[in-house]
């Protein structure tokens, strides 16, 4: 028995160290649910990249490890990330759709050693709250501050601010009150409406006795942008020349077909756009597409996660595929690469993307299909939120 | 003034939009005596049934409707003869279980089948774009909504007040036994209403697609307030569930007018006040 035992005890710690050149990676996000689309997207961003790239740095194999959270939930996230840490021993964490979840791991990481790339979570504050956070996303502040800008360049004077009553809605309002009133222009009024609102036609009135000549609006993408978009048409609000303006999250590359004709000619900011004309893109949409198995499905979580793995391989290839999330970190800070969005930096301060922001306007191109066609760029953004907070 | 009859517009297209999809539940709920948590999974069956067939099969929006009807009651045929049936006269939490257990099939077939994305039930022609009736101008599809709410309301109360079929139905439910003793065939009345109900939710499910999208958790998303409209109005009264609806739709538009950060605010405070006042529901019966 006793050598039975031995023998066994012989055999594990063998596999273990024929196995220690293995670099796991540990990635968080919703893979089922209302959500799973996104999850998808993470998945396809992180398997075009491996397709593309290998899946060696060096010697070391990278794994990696998906953990399923379907709405945000920050204990069971840190749940998932402890169970990640310590059971499965990865180096890195990853992943991450909202900003509660990634809030929650975030007290863990000094202590587990373990630097953090959030993939999606846009709040601005997340990056203060560990030295390991990085971010390959975007913020709320970062992609709506550049459309006061755009509605001040345009003439748009008044302007009636409409955003779901949740964090980034918030967020992206103050990013846009703070920007428009810099510029010299007006709020005439800003509505915050619940998350689970379907009939906008009550909205849509008050923006129309606002006088307003533009509306900023922030809905999370999903069924909600559909039913907004249609009641600003059905209302009559293109047809009276109220402009329509939005972070990029209302007219992601999913939603298009449904949205339709409705959406023709809308005004967004964004970090990416599929249809941006570059090789890089080109060949990271068509890696991404076969991973994503239908082209319909692919949106911007997915370049958020190509960006992610590009940062991990830089980590491990830095750090040797050694545990040392300090070094890690240290090692892409002004790390700076051209990727499918465009040129990009990671801010050595803030450890936050620096990146293009687009101007897009939803176009139709001649097989029919709507794209957001990307018209001006505001080149180098960083994330003017955290400047706002401090 | 304006502005009133605005939003008394936007309320009464709200309330009757409710209405198309909630009344089948409340014809389940009050007249079959089984808490249907299925029938947001049923109408969301209809809205992809009709966005299959506009869409792929590029029929028309009048045939769609019809063949997504008619298609949601034949897949609910076998749930009905093998599953809905074992409920009937069962325990409150044993129809919930099973029903909510169904629902939570109904997602993942539709997830995998159908994928997460959104789908639409193009309009026709007629039906798009705005309206204009001198005052304001409105959605057309809405004022479809309107006036399907109106001749549903009057066809089920013919039905179920005026006809022998209506006599049966209401007989079966007071008393199965005597019911099946004067030779009334109490399976088939249940099925056949059974069959109504959810070709009703099919059909709410087409024509409230415009405000309430089709995708794999509309069958989570809106039955609470599917419920609500049920439990204020008084389940299987039709007057009661249009009575509801408007009230409902009315308090919840001009709320999300006036003061849209209260969010739901107002809408479940009169749900409240109306449950306590009414605990059968506004022309619910006593039980």
């Amino acid at each position: 028995m006793k050598k039975i035992l031995l023998s066994a005890v012989a055999a594990v710690a063998l596999c273990s160290s024929a196995f220690a050149d293995t670099v796991k990676v540990g990635v968080v996000g919703p893979f089922s649910g209302p959500f799973a689309i996104q999850g998808k997207n993470f998945k396809a961003g992180i398997d075009a990249y491996m397709a593309l790239n290998g899946s060696k740095v060096g010697d070391d194999d990278i794994e990696i490890i998906y953990r399923d959270l379907p709405q945000a939930d920050p204990a069971q996230s840190k749940a998932l990330a402890q169970e990640l840490v310590v059971k499965e021993g990865v180096q890195y964490l990853a992943g991450f759709y909202f900003t509660p979840d990634a809030m929650a791991v975030t007290p863990l990481l000094e202590q587990a050693n373990v630097p953090l790339v959030i993939m999606n979570a846009a709040t601005s504050a997340i990056v203060t709250k560990s030295p390991y956070v990085v971010r390959t996303s975007f913020t709320l502040w970062q992609t709506s501050a550049p459309m006061a800008k755009v509605a001040k360049e345009r003439g748009v004077k008044k302007v009636i601010t409409v955003v779901s009553d949740y964090g980034p809605g918030v967020d992206s309002e103050a990013a846009f009150t703070t920007t428009f009133k810099a510029e010299g222009g007006e709020i005439v009024d800003s509505i915050r409406m619940p998350l689970s609102t379907n009939d906008f036609s009550p909205i849509m009135q008050r923006v129309k006795d606002s006088g307003a000549d533009a509306v900023f609006a922030f809905l999370p993408s999903g069924p909600t942008t559909l039913g907004f978009v249609k009641s600003y048409n059905d209302n009559g609000l293109k047809g009276a020349g109220i402009q329509l303006l939005a972070p990029g999250d209302l007219t992601q590359e999913s939603d298009l077909p449904a949205l339709g004709d409705s959406a023709l000619g809308m005004l967004t900011t964004f970090h990416y756009a599929i249809s941006h004309d570059s090789p890089e893109n080109k060949t990271f949409v068509e890696a991404a597409r076969k991973a994503i198995g239908n082209p319909a499905e692919l949106s911007f979580p997915s370049v958020g996660a190509y960006d992610g793995m590009h940062v991990i391989y830089k980590m491990i290839e830095a750090t040797g595929g050694e545990q040392n999330a300090q070094k890690a970190v240290d090692a892409v800070k002004g790390m700076a690469w051209e990727s499918p969005r465009g040129p990009v930096s990671i801010d050595g301060e803030t450890r936050h993307i620096t990146q293009n922001i687009y101007l897009r306007e939803v176009a139709k191109a001649d097989d029919g299909t709507y794209y957001n066609k990307e018209i001006a760029t505001f080149e180098k953004q960083g994330d003017p939120g955290l400047a706002a907070a401090k | 003034m304006q502005t009133v009859f605005s939003v008394g517009t936007d309320a009464l297209a709200y309330g009757m939009v409710l209405f198309v999809i909630s009344i089948g539940l409340s014809v389940t709920m009050g007249l079959m005596r089984v808490v249907n948590l299925a029938h947001g999974a049923f109408a969301m069956i209809g809205g992809y049934i009709a966005s299959y067939a506009t869409q792929i099969l590029g029929l028309g929006y009048g045939v769609a409707i019809l063949l997504a009807v008619v298609g949601t009651i034949l897949i609910a045929i076998p749930i009905e003869r093998f599953l809905f049936r074992r409920i009937y006269g069962a325990p409150e939490l044993t129809q919930v279980l099973m029903t909510i257990g169904l629902t939570f099939c109904v997602i993942g077939i539709a997830n995998y089948v159908f994928g997460p994305t959104l789908k639409t039930i193009p309009l026709p022609e007629t039906l798009r774009g705005p309206v204009d009736l001198g005052f304001r101008s409105i959605a057309a599809h809405k004022l479809f909504a309107i006036a399907c709410g109106i001749v549903v309301a009057g066809a089920l109360w013919v039905l179920i007040d005026k006809t022998s079929f209506g006599v049966k139905l209401r007989a079966s439910v007071d008393n199965a036994a005597m019911a099946a003793s004067l030779g009334v065939r109490t399976k088939i009345v249940y099925a056949v209403s059974s069959a109504v109900a959810v070709g009703l939710a099919a059909f709410g499910g087409i024509v409230g697609a415009e405000l309430l999208p089709i995708e794999p958790y509309y069958a989570l998303r809106y039955m609470v307030t599917f419920l609500v409209v049920v439990s204020v109005g008084g389940a299987g009264s039709i007057p009661g569930a249009l009575v509801a609806c408007l009230v409902l739709g009315a308090i919840d538009t001009t709320g999300r007018y006036l003061v849209p950060e209260y969010g739901e605010f107002f809408f479940y405070l009169a749900v409240i006040a109306i449950v306590c006042v009414f605990p059968n529901g506004i022309l619910g019966r006593r039980s």
